[in-house]
C-alpha cells in the first residue's frame, strides 16, 4: 500500500466526542492511505463519523470533540502532533478544505476579492498582484466574467458559484490535498455534475489529491479511484472504485447497494431495506458493530470483533465471512422484504378518471417596496401549469429548486390561496370554494413534508399529533373510537400502538417519517402531496419508506403527487412525471416514455447530469450554460431558451404551446411540430 | 377579633400570582416534557443559590404582604380599628418599627449623629451628642461597654445561626433519606461530598451564609439600630426590609400586565399577517417612539390628582399608595411589553411557515387552536427568559422612577424612595451615608440574584445554548457538522 507517492497516510486515528452519556468514539481506528493525485472517496450514512474523520484530519474539530489517538501521516510528518501554529501553515498550503453548505462558509459581509486575497497573503501567494492573482484563481474555476464577480458580495452569487469561490479559495495555496466534505449534496442536480467536472479537471491540472466525502454512492462512482466505506465510526471496507462497484464485500455495502432505488431492476421489486438502526457509539463493542442488522450474522460476529482483512485486488473488509478458512460468499443479499410488498397496480385500470385536474394554477407573490408598500412586481412562482393525477397512481413532479415546484404542492392544498386557475378535485374547484367549505373537502388531500424534525410539533405526543386531523374533521363520530383508530394506524405504517404516548424527539429520523405519514393517513385522504419525503433521510431508510409509500399506494388506492428531484426515486415510484422548470411545465408524460426518450432540452439536460452507479448507463453530460434566471423576470418567449443548446429565433419571442407527441408525451417546445 | 384582616389591591394580584406559580409548577411535575429544563435548572449550581437569596427575599416580601388593621384599646363598646395597616411583618419586626429616635444616628451608634443644645439642671445650656432613646439604652457607660456587647451579641447571634443551620440541614438530610430510601448517613455524606443531582451542598452553604448574616443582626437589632436611623428617626434596616415588597410587587406584577398584551399581539401579528399585523406593529412602534419616562410621569400624575381628587375611595393612607402602586405597575408594563411583543411577532412570522404548522392548516384546524397548541407551546421559553430577565429591570427602573419622583407614593417604603432620600444626605457635612449604603446593598443582593437565577433559566430554557451533543446516538443529517467557524 505504502509506496513512495503516498501522500497522506491516517493510522488508527480515533476521536471521541465528550457528551452527557460519555465518551462517544465517532471515529474509531480508522486507517487510510491516500497518493498524490488520486481520488480517496469515504462514504457512509450520517453520524457515521465520515464528517469527522475530514476535521480530524485538519484539526478542526468542535469543542467537545477531541483526537484521542493515532497518527496522521501528510508526507511523513505527523501534523497531530504540529503545535497550532504550524498547523496553520498545513492548513490551506497542504491540506485544505471545502464545506458542504457554499451558503454559511462564506463571509457574507466582505467580497469575493477581500476572502480569496486573505487566503493569498496567509500563505504568501500573493506576489506582487494580488487582484490578478485572485482573478486568475476564479477564471480557474470557470467563474466567467471573473473581473466582476471579484467585487461582488456572497449574496449576489448563486449556490453554485460560491461554492465555487470557495473550491478557488481552497485552491490558493495550491495545496497538495483537498477534502471536499459533501461538495455537492446543497447543490442542484445540473450545477452538481459542473462542480464533479471542475474538481475533476482541477485534480488533473494539478496533480492534486481529494478526498470526497459523500453519501451519494452515484457520485462515488463518478469520481473516486479508491473507496472506504464507514460504519458506526470505523471503516468497514476498503477497495478500488472498479471492485467495490462490481461486487462489494461487506454486507453492509451490499445492503446499501441493493437499498439504492433505480439500481436497474426496475420498479416491480421492493427496495431491500437494512433493519435496525446505527448502535449508540458511547457503549463498548464485543463484536462486529453491523452484526444486529446484519442478515449474514453468525455466532462470532457478536462474540469478536472483526480485524480488516486483505481479500486481494487491494480490497480490505472488516467482517468474519472473509476470516481465513471461510468461503467468501459474495452472493447477492435476500430478500426478506420481498413477500411483504405487493406488484405494482395494474396500470390504466384508473387512468381515465381523473381525481385531480389542476388547470392553469398560478401562484404569484407580490414584491412590495416603498413606505406605502406597494407591489413592484411579482415572483412567479408557480405560472398557468396544467397536471392530472387519477386514483391508484403517483405523478412525479421534477424540478430544481426554485422551480416552484413545493409551491405547486401548497398552492393545491389551498395552503397558499392561488392566484388563477382552477384545482378541480372530483370535479369541484377548491380554488373557488369559501373557507368553510374547503375545511369539509381537507380531509380527502393530505401533505407529507421533507424535514421529518420540523414537520412533527415537538411539544406533542404522538396521539395527539395524530389525533389533530381527526378531531378538526371530525373523520369519527364519538372520541371513543379516536383511540382505536390511532393504533390501527400506527400499525399501518409499521409502528407500535404503544409509541403513541412518546414525543416525537425520541424517534428516529424514519420513524419520524412514518409518524408524519400516519399522521396523513388518519384522516382517510384519496390524495396525499408527498413534499421530498425522503430528501433528508439515508438510503437505507429512504428505501423504507419508498416501500411503505408502494404498499399503502396498492392497499388503499392512494394518489401521490410525489415533489422530488431524484431522479431515481422517480424511476421507482412514479407512473407520471412532469418536469418543471421556472414555475412552467415543460414536459409530461408517462414515466418510462420521459426517462426513457426524454423530449424537452431541459429534461434531456437534467437526466444526462444525474450521476449514476452504472458507468454503461453513463452518456455524454450536457453541459446548461449559466443559472436558473429569476422568477421575477423570467426571460421572454420560452424561459429556457438563454440556456438551450437548440434555441432559435422563435425561442426568444414566443412561449411554445403543448404539443403532444405520438407515444403521449406533452412538451412545450418549437422543436417538434 | 383583635385585628381586621385588609386585603390591599396588589396583596390580590400578588397571591393570585403565588397561586398561578403553585398551579404551574403542578402541572410541570407531571409532565416530562416541561419538566426537564426545569431539571436543568436544578442542577445548575449558581442558579440554585441565587434561588436561596431570592426564596428569603420572597418570604419577607410575602410576611410584608398579609395586611390587618390592629384593634383600638379601650374604647368602651364600639369596635374600632386603627387607621394605620400593618402587616405580619410588622408585627414580627414591631421593635424595629416602633422603637424610633428623634434624628440621624449611625449604624449601632449609642449616641445621636448630631450635637443638640442639651438644658443642664442648673439653667446652663450646653451643646453635646446626647444618647439615643433605644440604640444601646441598656449600656451604663457606652464608651466602654459598647463593643465588647456588640461582640458578644454577634457571636450570640452566630450561635443561634448556627443551631438554625444545623437544623436545617439535618431536615435536608432526613428529607433526602426519604426520597433515596436509604440510611440518614448515607444522605448526609451524599450532602457532604456534594455528590447530589441537586447541588444541596452549595444551597446549604448559601442559606448558611445568609443566616451567619441574619442571626448576628437579629440579636444586635434588640438593642441597636444597626443600619442607622434616617432624619425623623426610623431604622434603616426596617425600612430596607420593608422595601424589598416594593421591588418585588414592581417586578412581578408589572410582567403580569405586560404579558397578555406581548402575547396575544405578538403572536396574532406574526400569524395572521396583513392589517393585524400592521395595526400591531403601528401601535407599538408608536409607544416604543415615545420617551418612556415622560408618559410614566403623566401618567402617574394623572392617577395622582384623580386620587386627590376622590379622597373617599380610600379609608387608609396605605389604601392610596398601594393604588399607586398598582397603577405604577400598570403603566411600567403597558409601556413595557412592546419589547417582548416585537419578539414573538418574529418568532411567529418563522413558526407560522413551519411544517407542522402547515399540517396543521392541511387539516383545516381553526386558527384560534393552532394558536393555542402548535405557537403557544413552541415560544413559552421565550416568554419565560424575558419575565425572569426584566424582573430585576423593573425593581431598578422603581428606583429611578422614584427618584425623579414620579415613582411609588411618598409614604410607601421604596429604594427608590430611600435612595432620594439620600441625595440630601449626602451633601451634609459630615455625610450620612448609611441609608444609601443600606439601599444599595439590599437592591444589588437582589437584583444580582435575580439576574443569577435568570441565567440559569435562560441557559436551560434557550435551544441555542442547548448542545447538539445531547443526544449523540441521534444526531441529525440536518445538524451536519460545520467547522466553518472554527
Amino acid at each position: 500500500m505504502s509506496g513512495l507517492d503516498t501522500l497522506l497516510q491516517v493510522r488508527e486515528l480515533r476521536t471521541v466526542i465528550e457528551s452527557p452519556l460519555g465518551a462517544v468514539r465517532a471515529v474509531d481506528s480508522v486507517s487510510f492511505d491516500i497518493r498524490a493525485g488520486e481520488t480517496f472517496a469515504l462514504v457512509g450514512e450520517s453520524g457515521c463519523g465520515k464528517s469527522l474523520t475530514a476535521l480530524s484530519l485538519l484539526r478542526l474539530l468542535p469543542d467537545a470533540a477531541r483526537i484521542d489517538a493515532g497518527q496522521v501521516l501528510l508526507d511523513g510528518e505527523d501534523v497531530l502532533s504540529l503545535p497550532e501554529w504550524r498547523m496553520r501553515e498545513v492548513r490551506g498550503a497542504r491540506m485544505a478544505i471545502v464545506f458542504q453548505e457554499p451558503g454559511t462558509s462564506l463571509n457574507p459581509v466582505l467580497t469575493v476579492a477581500d476572502q480569496l486575497i486573505e487566503v493569498l497573503q496567509r500563505h504568501g501567494a500573493a506576489n506582487g498582484d494580488p487582484l490578478g492573482h485572485a482573478r486568475a484563481l476564479l477564471e480557474q474555476v470557470g467563474i466567467p466574467d471573473a473581473q466582476r464577480r471579484l467585487h461582488e458580495y456572497p449574496f449576489q452569487l448563486s449556490g453554485g458559484m460560491k461554492q465555487r469561490v470557495m473550491i478557488a479559495m481552497a485552491l490558493a495555496a495550491a495545496p497538495a490535498l483537498l477534502v471536499a466534505d459533501e461538495p455537492t449534496t446543497a447543490l442542484d442536480v445540473t450545477i452538481q455534475s459542473q462542480v464533479l467536472e471542475l474538481l475533476r479537471r482541477l485534480q488533473l491540472e494539478r496533480g492534486m489529491a481529494l478526498l470526497l466525502i459523500t453519501h451519494d454512492l452515484a457520485v462515488v462512482s463518478e469520481m473516486a479511484q479508491q473507496v472506504a466505506v464507514m460504519y458506526a465510526g470505523q471503516i468497514v471496507e476498503l477497495a478500488p472504485r472498479a471492485r467495490f462497484f462490481s461486487a462489494p464485500a461487506h454486507p453492509y455495502s451490499q445492503r446499501l447497494f441493493a437499498a439504492l432505488p433505480g439500481g436497474g431492476e426496475g420498479r416491480g421489486r421492493p427496495l431491500a431495506t437494512i433493519p435496525g438502526s446505527v448502535p449508540a457509539l458511547a457503549q463498548p463493542f464485543r463484536g462486529c458493530r453491523f452484526a444486529e442488522r446484519c442478515d449474514r450474522v453468525r455466532d462470532v460476529c457478536r462474540v469478536r470483533v472483526p480485524e480488516l482483512i486483505d481479500v486481494g485486488d487491494a480490497t480490505r473488509v472488516r467482517c468474519h465471512l472473509y476470516a481465513p478458512g471461510q468461503v467468501p460468499a459474495a452472493q447477492p443479499p435476500t430478500d426478506a422484504a420481498a413477500a411483504s410488498v405487493p406488484a405494482d397496480a395494474p396500470a390504466g385500470a384508473a387512468r381515465d378518471e381523473a381525481l385531480l385536474e389542476v388547470q392553469g394554477l398560478r401562484v404569484h407573490f407580490p414584491i412590495r417596496r416603498g413606505l406605502f408598500k406597494r407591489v413592484v412586481g411579482h415572483v412567479r412562482a408557480v405560472d398557468e401549469i396544467d397536471l392530472r393525477i387519477a386514483s391508484h397512481r403517483t405523478l412525479a413532479l421534477v424540478g430544481e429548486s426554485g422551480c416552484g415546484k413545493s409551491t405547486v404542492g401548497r398552492g393545491i392544498l389551498q395552503l397558499l390561496r392561488p392566484d388563477g386557475g382552477r384545482v378541480l378535485f372530483q370535479g369541484e374547484d377548491l380554488a373557488a370554494m369559501p373557507t368553510g367549505q374547503l375545511r369539509t373537502r381537507r380531509r380527502h388531500i393530505q401533505i407529507i413534508f421533507q424535514d421529518p424534525y420540523a414537520s412533527l410539533n415537538p411539544r406533542m405526543r404522538v396521539r395527539d399529533l395524530i389525533a389533530e386531523g381527526i378531531d378538526a374533521l371530525e373523520v369519527v363520530a364519538e372520541q371513543t373510537q379516536c383511540d382505536p383508530r390511532i393504533d390501527a394506524i400506527l400499525a399501518q405504517v409499521g409502528l407500535d400502538a404503544g409509541m403513541k404516548w412518546r414525543y416525537p424527539h425520541e424517534f428516529s429520523g424514519g420513524q419520524r417519517q412514518r409518524i408524519a405519514i400516519a399522521r396523513a393517513l388518519a384522516v382517510d385522504p384519496r390524495l396525499i402531496v408527498c413534499d421530498e419525503p425522503t430528501s433528508a433521510l439515508d438510503v437505507s431508510v429512504q428505501a423504507q419508506i419508498l416501500n411503505l409509500l408502494k404498499e399503502l399506494q396498492s392497499r388503499l388506492g392512494l394518489a401521490y403527487l410525489f415533489i422530488t428531484h431524484n431522479i431515481a426515486v422517480v424511476e421507482y415510484l412514479a407512473h407520471d412525471v412532469a418536469v418543471m422548470y421556472l414555475g412552467r411545465i415543460v414536459e409530461r408524460g408517462r414515466v418510462e416514455d420521459v426517462l426513457g426518450g426524454p423530449a424537452h432540452p431541459y429534461t434531456q439536460a437534467l437526466l444526462s447530469a444525474v450521476p449514476t452507479l452504472d458507468p454503461a448507463r453513463r452518456t455524454q453530460i450536457i453541459r446548461l450554460q449559466g443559472e436558473l434566471p429569476s422568477p421575477v423576470n423570467p426571460p421572454a418567449g420560452c424561459h429556457f431558451h438563454p440556456r438551450c443548446p437548440a434555441a432559435s429565433e422563435r425561442c426568444r419571442i414566443e412561449y411554445p404551446q403543448a404539443r403532444t407527441l405520438p407515444d403521449g408525451q406533452v412538451v412545450h417546445c418549437h422543436l417538434y411540430p | 377579633m383583635p385585628f381586621k384582616p385588609v386585603i390591599l389591591w396588589t396583596d390580590a394580584l400578588i397571591f393570585l400570582l403565588v397561586a398561578a406559580i403553585a398551579a404551574l409548577a403542578w402541572t410541570v411535575r407531571r409532565d416530562e416534557h416541561l419538566r426537564a429544563p426545569w431539571a436543568k435548572v436544578a442542577r445548575s449550581r449558581s442558579g440554585m443559590c441565587a434561588l436561596v437569596v431570592l426564596t428569603a427575599f420572597v418570604v419577607t416580601g410575602l410576611l410584608d404582604s398579609l395586611h390587618y388593621r390592629p384593634r383600638l384599646e379601650g374604647t368602651g363598646g364600639a369596635v374600632n380599628y386603627g387607621a394605620e395597616v400593618r402587616s405580619a411583618f410588622d408585627a414580627l419586626a414591631d421593635g424595629l418599627r416602633t422603637r424610633t429616635e428623634r434624628t440621624y444616628s449611625a449604624p449601632l451608634a449609642t449616641h445621636a449623629f448630631s450635637r443638640e443644645s442639651i438644658e443642664r439642671a442648673h439653667g446652663t445650656q450646653a451643646r453635646e451628642y446626647p444618647r439615643l432613646r433605644h440604640g444601646g439604652a441598656h449600656l451604663e457607660d457606652p464608651h466602654g461597654e459598647r463593643w465588647p456587647d456588640v461582640g458578644r451579641k454577634t457571636l450570640a447571634g452566630a450561635g443561634l445561626a448556627l443551631a438554625l443551620w444545623t437544623v436545617l440541614a439535618m431536615l435536608l438530610a432526613a428529607l433526602l433519606a426519604m426520597r433515596h430510601r436509604e440510611g440518614i448517613d448515607g444522605a448526609l455524606s451524599d450532602l457532604v461530598h456534594g455528590c447530589t443531582e441537586v447541588p444541596w451542598r452549595a444551597m446549604l452553604l448559601t442559606a448558611g451564609a445568609l443566616l451567619a448574616v441574619a442571626g448576628p443582626v437579629w440579636v444586635l437589632a434588640g438593642s441597636y439600630h444597626v443600619l442607622g436611623t434616617d432624619k425623623v428617626g426610623q431604622d434603616i434596616l426596617y425600612q430596607t426590609l420593608k422595601s424589598i415588597r416594593t421591588g418585588l410587587v414592581i417586578g412581578t406584577l408589572t410582567t403580569l400586565v405586560m404579558l397578555p398584551f406581548a402575547v396575544i399581539l405578538g403572536l396574532m401579528a406574526g400569524y395572521f399577517r396583513g392589517w393585524i399585523d400592521d395595526l400591531v406593529q403601528y401601535v407599538y412602534t408608536t409607544l416604543s417612539s415615545i420617551p418612556g419616562v415622560l408618559l410614566i410621569a403623566s401618567a402617574v400624575l394623572l392617577t395622582q390628582v384623580w386620587m386627590d381628587n376622590r379622597p373617599e375611595l380610600f379609608e387608609t393612607v396605605s389604601e392610596r399608595a398601594d393604588v399607586r402602586l398598582l397603577f405604577l405597575c400598570l403603566i411600567l408594563g403597558i409601556t413595557g411589553w412592546t419589547g417582548l411583543c416585537r419578539l414573538l411577532r418574529g418568532e411567529a412570522l418563522k413558526l407560522r411557515e413551519a411544517d407542522y404548522v402547515q399540517a396543521a392548516r392541511a387539516f383545516g384546524v381553526r386558527d384560534a387552536r393552532i394558536l393555542t397548541r402548535h405557537l403557544l407551546p413552541n415560544v413559552m421559553h421565550i416568554v419565560l427568559i424575558a419575565a425572569v430577565m426584566d424582573f430585576s429591570g423593573l425593581v431598578l427602573a422603581e428606583a429611578v422612577l422614584s427618584y425623579i419622583g414620579v415613582g411609588v407614593d411618598p409614604s410607601m417604603i421604596s429604594f427608590g424612595t430611600m435612595i432620594n432620600n439620600a441625595r440630601l444626605e449626602l451633601a451634609r457635612e459630615p455625610m450620612v451615608w448609611w441609608s444609601l449604603a443600606a439601599a444599595f446593598l439590599f437592591m444589588f443582593v437582589l437584583v444580582l440574584a435575580a439576574n443569577l437565577f435568570s441565567d440559569a433559566v435562560r441557559d436551560a430554557f434557550d435551544p441555542r445554548m442547548r448542545s447538539s451533543w445531547a443526544l449523540p446516538a441521534a444526531l441529525r443529517p440536518a445538524q451536519r457538522l460545520r467547522a466553518g467557524s472554527a
